[in-house]
């Protein structure tokens, strides 16, 4: 009846996990009791889990992010304590595997379920503004992405309590994963976590590369499109053209383990480097699709706040176009170790070398861009400047390891280690920070206290540094990844450092958190009314904030390349249209969440072998898609009279805005005068 | 730092390698940080006697010199990188006038065997060998990937499961060097290491007769024993080790009628693949 799912699954002998769980149950049932209290619930299902609104969207999948994390961070705390004490003859505090499944939980958690809804949270909330669109094309297709997505991240904290996780690793190379070496339920949930989210991300790359392409305002030529808009169609090719891979090498390893099939056993003609190829042909342009996403908010942030126009426009665009090309040509520098003839290791070397020219090139950009500006340090320059050093820092150890004779000994040590979480701690997350702090005030209608995310910003990259500079040093001492205790006593100083740095950033996370309950508790104080808090140069600033459902009453046309700036100098940016016309939009529908749900529902049928329950939840999925399918009655239109009384009370407050502010910027003031 | 500290030709040339791309790099990389305190500090919006032009947006000086420079260290770099990545080939014989020394080894759940084909002796969990004498591994794996690495030697190589992969290495001064596994195997992973001991000439064969007088025989049976899961395995010496064991780890996995298509190349250098590899001892 439940498979091989019995009370036995749940780690009970486990205090730590168990401490987690009965944390994690505790907090759930606080945050409902609170919605509960505050009679929320109808709100929370009609405005915001059934939403179709891209801006919501967006801001679930942060909200989404960020608690993922908080349980990757928790991943990290867990991980440097352990190598802390775990010297000689000491072997740690976590019990035997469980330091295994926790690394394997951290990598696919801060990719999987932490980097990929952040960026598509901000690419939700900020593009279809930017180009100048009411939504997406698929806005039901947003929604089922957000909750496959969702679904998947359910799985793997499900999986904390229920069962355990992978002890394979993130990427899970074979033949560890199969079942001969991996009997338990790990692989199950990662491989299902993952298949789902990447159904999810799939489909959002699909929807966003034909909103970005079909529904760009009248005037935005491809070669006008803001940078955050153009990384962000780049990521979204890298998707589709990278996740089928990932479905196909989880598929075949399913095969394997479900069905006793071959593909990537040891045996039986099975190929287990295939399984690694296959992982990193999606691997290495998954680490672009984190990354330039983060590249477009640094490019809007240095523009904006240098009060500038980006510097060298043309060379960013192609050399993010380059970047996304060369992506998928370096994937066999993740084992040079392998023991391919020199030549394809040269070969797969210089593409790699390669991407450091473009990526080079974009740092000149945004440097100068800064020269000869009015440079403001707000927060969003602050993560800004922090990624520029740290990512340079980062792409030097990046160059060095692309060089095989040097991967050769610092393959797979905690050099490594310390590469690549100095590209993607400052490459994506100090971008998607600073995107969080740049347009909270365009979601919310007011800004975060600029004073604890200072703060944060200094606990977080102090942490970083005290936290990841040692461990380039020990990987030239010579110690490997993963090591769950180590024999090596001489490690030990440097190992206690880099904890020392974990709690220094979780500093920086609890001053975030101070920060949003502080801002929200000021709120009133600092609402920013004028949509515009920034002197922004691109369209998403010339909507309210928080914008309306349809975010243009009248569809903008463009003229430059940031469109924005151009229309405030030109005196146009906040004239009034001379008409109103109705809007179609989405209805809502919950659809999206019952595929989401049902997802979840077969994922986890499927780990503990409950055969009717997978193909129950498969066929309620179907069915659902079905009947969305043949719902003809998928829209509403918003009346012209309705448009007309929500604009003219955006144009009071702009007013009282600019009477009551007269910092909010002159060209504003001064085309309302002009009204 | 042990990379720093390298004992052999190998690992000597691939520090050089490291220290070489730092210092090109160091070319485009220290402007670049000039450049971001000077620009933030010149440029800050209090500083009003600064240039400002919020209109300058491009100069094909400048956007060529970005193309340019790190184009040209790039190049720099693919030079050495083409020249150091033949010369360091892993499978590439090391070529100092004495006749090299043969070792295979193999991974198992947790622990490494190392046997000395030529000698007739295997050892668990520790290799010793004479300095100054080229080292010719044949390595595979009868467990998941691994990865065989002395650090202070220079390159580590993948051990796959029905595959031989090659690596040769050499130690200068003798010593007492850490080995491990690299790539994460597992529940023993973390103690999967073992010691490389690089002595005289005299001492190695001296330590060969006495590994002779073990009372403990590799045969078959014995290799089952050993390769059962297990962590903290003791070092364990072998007197005589039944012919052509390691090619029979590697036969076990391939199907039948099939050969291994990872036996890249033989020491004659020969890329060709060798249906009769397997064979050929």
């Amino acid at each position: 009846m439940f498979g091989k799912l019995s009370f036995a699954a749940i780690p009970f002998e486990n205090p730590i996990i168990m401490g987690a769980v009965g944390g994690s149950i505790l907090l759930a049932v606080v945050i409902l009791s609170l919605i509960t209290y505050y009679r929320k619930w109808t709100t929370l299902w009609k405005e915001w889990l059934t939403s179709l609104d891209h801006k919501r969207i967006g801001i679930m999948y942060i909200i989404l992010a960020m608690v993922m994390l908080l349980r990757g961070f928790s991943d990290a705390i867990l991980m440097r304590s352990q190598q802390a004490l775990a010297a000689g003859m000491a072997h740690g505090y976590l019990p035997p595997g469980h330091f295994d499944q926790i690394f394997s939980a951290h990598g696919t958690i801060m990719i999987v379920f932490m980097a990929m809804p952040f960026l598509v949270g901000l690419m939700n909330i900020v593009v279809p503004q930017q180009i100048g669109a009411r939504d997406v094309a698929f806005p039901f297709l947003n929604s089922v992405s957000l909750w496959l997505t969702a679904a998947g991240a359910l799985l793997v904290m499900i999986s904390l309590g229920v069962g355990e996780f992978s002890r394979a690793g993130w990427s899970g190379y074979a033949p560890l994963v199969e079942r001969q070496y991996s009997p338990g339920t790990g692989v199950d949930y990662w491989i299902w976590a993952f298949q789902i989210a990447g159904a999810g991300s799939l489909i959002t790359g699909i929807n966003f590369l034909v909103t970005i392409l079909r529904m760009r305002a009248p005037g935005m030529t491809l070669m006008r499109m803001p940078l955050f808009s153009w990384t962000t169609l780049f990521t979204n090719v890298l998707m589709i053209f990278a996740f089928p891979v990932l479905t196909v090498a989880l598929t075949l390893l399913t095969l394997d383990r479900y069905l006793g099939m071959h593909f990537f056993t040891n045996a039986l003609g099975g190929n287990i480097m295939m399984y690694v190829n296959l992982f990193w042909i999606w691997g290495h342009p998954e680490v672009y699709i984190v990354i330039l996403p983060a590249f477009g908010v640094f490019s809007e942030v240095v523009a904006t706040f240098s009060g500038k126009r980006l510097f060298g426009y043309r060379s960013l665009v192609y050399a993010t176009a380059a970047i996304m090309v060369l992506s998928f040509s370096v994937w066999v520098h993740h084992f040079f170790t392998m023991g391919a003839g020199p030549d394809v290791n040269i070969f797969f070397s210089i593409t790699t070398m390669l991407i450091a020219i473009p990526t080079g090139v974009k740092i000149f950009n945004w440097l100068f861009t800064m020269y000869r500006g009015r440079i403001r340090f707000a927060t969003p320059m602050y993560w800004t400047l922090g990624f520029l050093f740290t990512f340079t820092v980062g792409g030097m150890a990046g160059v060095l390891l692309s060089v095989p004779p040097a991967d050769y000994v610092l393959h797979n040590s905690l050099f490594l280690v310390a590469h690549f979480h100095t590209m993607l701690i400052p490459g994506s997350l100090f971008g998607f920070f600073a995107g969080y702090y740049y347009w909270f005030p365009k979601a919310f209608g007011f800004p975060l206290n600029e004073k604890w995310g200072k703060g944060a910003f200094w606990c977080w990259m102090i942490g970083f540094y005290l936290a990841f500079a040692p461990l380039y040093v020990l990987g030239f001492m010579g110690m490997p990844r993963r090591m769950e205790h180590y024999a090596n006593p001489a490690w030990q100083p440097y190992l206690v450092i880099a904890a020392v740095g974990t709690a220094v950033i979780l500093i920086g996370i609890i001053f975030q958190m101070i920060q949003l309950a502080v801002s929200i508790k000021h709120r009133h104080a600092v609402r920013d009314l004028t949509g515009d808090p920034w002197d922004g140069r691109t369209l998403e600033w010339a909507t309210s904030s928080p914008p309306a459902v349809y975010n243009f009453a009248k569809t903008p046309v463009v003229h430059d390349i940031d469109a924005f700036a151009d229309m405030k100098e030109k005196g146009i940016a906040y004239s009034p249209p001379d008409q109103y016309h109705d809007i179609h939009m989405p209805k809502n529908t919950a659809t999206g969440l019952i595929i989401g749900a049902m997802a979840a529902v077969f994922g986890f049928a499927m780990v503990w072998y409950i055969w009717w329950l997978a193909i129950l939840g498969a066929f309620i999925l179907l069915l659902t898609v079905i009947a969305r399918a043949s719902d003809d009655g998928t829209d509403y239109i918003v009346p012209a009279a309705e448009i007309e009384r929500i604009e003219k009370r955006r144009y009071r407050q702009l007013t009282a805005a600019a009477a009551n502010r007269p910092a909010d910027g002159p060209a504003m003031r001064q085309s309302l005068a002009e009204m | 730092m042990l990379l720093f500290d390298p004992k052999g030709p190998i690992g000597d040339g691939e520090r050089f390698v490291i220290l070489a791309a730092f210092v090109l790099m160091l070319i485009v990389v220290i402007p670049v940080f000039v450049m971001i305190f000077w620009f933030s500090l010149k440029y800050r919006a209090s500083n009003s006697k600064a240039i400002y032009m919020p209109k300058w947006s491009r100069s094909g000086k400048i956007e060529f010199a970005m193309w340019l420079v790190p184009f040209a260290i790039i190049t720099a770099l693919g030079f050495l990188t083409w020249n150091e990545t033949h010369h360091l080939d892993p499978y590439r014989p090391i070529n100092s006038g004495v006749k090299p020394i043969s070792i295979e080894v193999v991974s198992l759940d947790w622990k490494w065997l190392f046997i000395y084909p030529d000698y007739d002796v295997a050892v668990v969990n520790q290799v010793v060998f004479p300095i100054k004498v080229p080292l010719s591994f044949r390595i595979t794996s009868d467990t998941v990937l691994t990865s065989f690495f002395i650090p202070q030697l220079g390159s580590q190589i993948y051990a796959m499961a029905g595959k031989q992969s090659r690596l040769h290495l050499m130690a200068d001064e003798s010593g007492i060097y850490a080995g491990h596994n690299q790539q994460f195997s597992g529940r023993g992973y973390a103690d999967m290491h073992f010691k490389a001991i690089a002595t005289s000439r005299e001492k190695f064969e001296a330590w060969v007769q006495k590994t002779r007088q073990s009372a403990d025989k590799l045969d078959p049976e014995r290799y089952e024993e050993l390769g059962k899961p297990s962590v903290g395995y003791p070092v364990m010496y072998f007197s005589s080790v039944t012919p052509g064991l390691f090619d029979h780890i590697i036969r076990k996995y391939l199907p039948i009628g099939m050969n291994s298509a990872a036996m890249r190349k033989d020491d004659s250098g020969s890329t060709r693949v060798k249906p009769t590899t397997l064979e050929r001892r």
